[in-house]
């Protein structure tokens, strides 16, 4: 069994009569409902829907203060290189596109880490190209090495890797993992993902169970908003985080809803999210699953990140730089994508505290 | 009131509260204050020794026990090196063990727990289990060395109340170390009605943390509690299934010797 034979079940499913047949009706005793199946969830992210925002995000903020309280997980994305052996229509590490490329040195990681943790974050994420190659397990093992002696918590965001080789990384110090399936609709997969290992669209598909499989503590998943229908991919990868969720009760799974930003790529077939489909997409994940964490990026801006944290948002990342080497190097690379919230660590904290949400450095112990 | 005795310490209040989820830890001292608690749970994963603002053992009143838990361990033995590094980073040898493997529901996984007592409990640490309400593991977890059991009232988070309530009573009749009812308590009454069933103490957090005055919230749940241990000494009146008829239906049997 994979997520795979989900995915294909509604694959040909025919959204547009569902939407159109689901009435307000629908979503209201949706809304009330205790336990959500995967219709009522589909419900939600209806176009009928939209006209009840403000319900979803009553019932989301109660669910999430239940769950999570007014607390947010603060953390900070390191680049540990840009190299990458893809050719993804929609991304500036495109092994075509001509940009300085970079990797850290261990001493550069640890000049990274001492930067970085001056500002109190406990929580890393480190991210690479995607290139088994240049950055191979061998060398993120050592990275994580050197994190460890700063970091309560290490997430992974890489190329996707083998059961064994999660394993590997996690008797190095590594605890969660972020993968992204980009888009779940198979045909677009192809035709963005233009060549390299990411055009195996099963393998990175697997992934996030592999990672549950080799017992990683949380997965993130999500897809690229502005690839294809978002009700439809918003649909998708939430059948995928309650599939992984069922099957590895052990695992705790976040969402992420990275709207796609611009970049030095080419593809510009864009299909529009604008703010409100992002706030349906963020209600509709949460009255779900509950109990799954949601995660907003910097891509989005300072004052529509303020505006979510109520309606479920448990992660902020602050004090962003998507360049190697951005948290301490004066000639730093080119960035993956533009980020639109620059703040840093302090500020997104104070603003929090203003908010009524206690920032949470650290949530983790190695062990 | 009576005193409590859990691991040859005596305590007062009977009233144990959390701290995760509040939207600050400078509302901490005053909710301890309020609610007059003596035992106040943590999890180790959120002590940050680092940050004077973010380190939660600056927020305690060093006349209360520290009760760090063992939040995100899924097993045994990831519960037993989180009760390892609390005690090594100054918490006391006090531990809740959760050992949880289920992020839908967070149920604790009674097996797990019993493997870690065994090994915490001999290592003089004094262990509390957060737990399933099942008599026969209750018994194993007394047999491993806990000091006291904490079943929960209804699944972690949902302020839904006691559930279990059958199952709980059970275990105050049958075992003979304290019991704290732990999770599912959201209002007061329902902390009210753990005690008059006889439990010795409960565990508060969401119901305190998510309500709009946790200051006074906390101080509603240790009048509760007390009230209710009042009323569990005080001998409730039995509970009548059947009305006593004014005029007994039996009457007619006097005389006839
Ligand atoms: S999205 Fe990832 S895999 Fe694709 S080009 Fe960018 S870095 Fe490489």
């Amino acid at each position: 069994m994979s997520f795979y034979n989900e995915y294909l079940k509604y694959k040909d499913f025919d959204f547009d009569s569902f939407f159109k047949n689901t009435t307000d009706e629908d979503i209201l005793n949706t809304i009330n409902k205790d336990k959500l199946d995967k219709f009522d969830f589909l419900r939600l992210l209806s176009p009928t829907a939209e006209k009840h925002l403000e319900q979803m995000a009553a019932k989301s903020n109660k669910l999430s203060l239940q769950h999570f309280g007014k607390s947010i997980i603060l953390y900070t994305p390191m680049y540990l290189a840009n190299h990458c052996s893809n050719k993804c229509a929609y991304c500036s590490f495109n092994v075509e596109n001509d940009i300085d490329r970079k990797q850290l040195t261990l001493e550069e990681v640890e000049i990274e880490a001492k930067n970085i943790s001056k500002t109190g974050l406990k929580h890393i994420l480190i991210l690479t190209g995607e290139s088994k190659s240049k950055t191979p397990i061998s060398y993120i093992k050592d990275c994580v090495k050197v994190l460890k002696k700063y970091f309560d918590s290490i997430c992974i965001e890489i190329y996707p890797l083998e059961e064994d080789e999660y394993k590997e990384l996690i008797s190095a110090g590594v605890d969660s993992l972020t993968i992204y399936q980009e888009v779940y609709n198979e045909d677009i997969y192809d035709k963005v993902h233009i060549a390299g290992p990411k055009k195996n669209y099963r393998f990175r598909l697997d992934a996030p169970e592999r990672g549950c499989k080799s017992k990683m503590r949380s997965i993130g998943i999500g897809c690229l908003l502005g690839l294809y229908d978002f009700r439809i991919e918003a649909f998708m990868t939430g059948l995928h985080g309650y599939y992984l969720q069922s099957k590895y009760l052990d695992v705790s799974i976040s969402f992420s809803l990275p709207r796609i930003r611009p970049h030095v790529g080419s593809f510009m077939d864009l299909h529009d999210v604008n703010d409100k489909n992002l706030v349906q997409i963020m209600l509709a994940l949460k009255l779900f699953m509950p109990y799954a964490g949601i995660n907003i990026s910097t891509r989005e801006s300072e004052s529509f990140r303020e505006n979510l944290i109520p309606l479920g948002v448990t992660k902020l990342s602050a004090g962003v730089c998507t360049e190697v080497g951005g948290h301490s190097q004066s000639n730093k690379s080119s960035s993956q994508f533009e980020i639109s919230d620059t703040r840093s660590v302090s500020e997104v904290a104070i603003s929090l505290e203003r908010k009524g949400y206690q920032p949470i450095f650290k949530d983790w112990v190695h062990i | 009131m009576d005193k409590l005795k859990i691991g040859g310490t005596k305590l007062d209040s009977r009233l144990f509260i959390g701290t995760g989820k509040y939207s600050s830890n400078d509302i901490l001292p005053k909710v301890i204050d309020s609610s007059k608690s003596q035992v106040i749970t943590m999890a180790l994963r959120r002590v940050n020794l680092d940050s004077p603002k973010e380190n939660i053992l600056n927020y305690i009143n060093k006349n209360c026990i520290l009760l760090p838990n063992t939040s995100g361990a899924r097993n045994a033995e990831e519960a037993v090196r989180i009760a390892r590094l609390a005690k090594a980073a100054g918490c006391g040898n006090w531990i809740k063990i959760e050992a949880i493997s289920d992020n839908k529901y967070l149920l604790p996984d009674n097996y797990e727990t019993i493997k870690a007592i065994d090994i915490l409990a001999k290592e003089d640490f004094v262990v509390l289990p957060y737990m399933n309400p099942d008599l026969m593991d209750a018994k194993r977890m007394v047999d491993a060395g806990a000091s006291a059991i904490m079943p929960l009232g209804s699944p972690i988070g949902t302020n839904r109340g006691i559930r279990t309530e059958e199952m709980i009573q059970i275990l105050i009749d049958e075992i003979d170390i304290p019991i704290v009812v732990d999770a599912g308590i959201g209002k007061p009454s329902q902390a009210a009605q753990a005690m008059e069933m006889g439990a010795d103490a409960v565990l508060v957090n969401t119901a305190i943390a998510s309500s709009s005055d946790p200051v006074m919230m906390g101080d509603a749940f240790r009048n509760a509690v007390i009230a209710g241990r009042k009323a569990y000494l005080a001998k409730l009146g039995s509970v009548k299934k059947f009305a006593s008829a004014s005029s007994p239906l039996t009457g007619f049997l006097q005389g006839d010797e």
